[in-house]
């Protein structure tokens, strides 16, 4: 499963819009059958590198909606680069998508 | 003299040199900041994260719903025009762990970052930005007509 995004120059300026998949579990909710809490699981990190190198990285808590939404801007990258943009979750699922600069 | 001893004794007082060093800001770390998202108030999360007391600036601009009919989706948007910013994190003030998430910039970042968090119930939105060794922050409410915790 990739992760979607977008990668649009304006002007000098890359904007990068990403969608990741994840049920962004809050460890808050009660499940109605069983009465207990549904455990918290969520995605605690995504990070984007372009030519390997780390562009903006981003610290996510169970407060960050189900799947989460992102938007950035960074300077540097050219029109047809790749930006690699990964996640990793609290049980260590990685996740990962490219997105080229249009 | 006896020489040994005496480097041995220095070279002991260098790590114990740097054992104090080690305590420093979780936010130099690359790993996640759990006893940030663990904190229960705003002021400590900030504390946590950057070892700073915050101070309010009209150059954090906070971009929140007035009211969000969904608690469990609410837009936000932070930008600044301060210069070398390292760090801009988002909190809300009324969920048991208020930090929501934090945003770690390289040089090649510019300072203006969006995303949807989760609110439990009306309360204050905080955007924190860390540039130059200072905590800048903007605070706004956000009035919560269904919560998005629980359920």
């Amino acid at each position: 499963m990739a992760i979607k995004g977008k990668a649009k120059m304006r002007g000098d300026v890359v904007q990068v819009k990403v969608l990741m998949k994840h049920i962004m579990e809050t460890g808050l909710r009660v499940d109605a059958t069983t009465g207990e809490k549904v455990p918290a699981y969520h995605i605690t990190e995504a990070t984007c590198y372009w030519n390997g190198e780390e562009v903006f990285r981003t610290n996510l808590g169970p407060a960050v909606s189900k799947n989460p939404y992102l938007s950035f801007k960074i300077k540097g990258p050219q029109v047809g680069d790749t930006l690699n943009f990964t996640s990793i979750d609290s049980k260590g699922e990685t996740d990962s998508g490219d997105f080229i600069v249009k | 003299m006896n020489l040994t001893n005496l480097s041995r004794r220095t070279v002991l007082s260098w790590f114990a040199y740097l054992g104090a060093l080690s305590v420093i800001p979780s936010q130099l770390f690359a790993a996640w900041p759990k006893d940030a998202f663990n904190s229960e108030a705003v002021n400590d999360a900030i504390s946590e994260l950057y070892g700073q007391a915050p101070q309010d600036s009209d150059r954090v601009k906070l971009k929140v719903p007035e009211i969000a009919e969904n608690g469990a989706v609410v837009p936000v948007t932070v930008s600044t025009a301060i210069e070398d910013v390292e760090s801009i994190s988002v909190y809300v003030e009324g969920n048991p762990n208020p930090l929501a998430a934090t945003f770690e910039l390289t040089p090649y970042a510019v300072a203006s970052v969006a995303t949807r968090i989760k609110m439990g119930e009306t309360s204050n939105v905080v955007a924190a930005v860390y540039a130059n060794g200072n905590v800048y922050t903007a605070t706004q409410e956000v009035k919560v007509t269904i919560g998005g915790c629980g359920g």
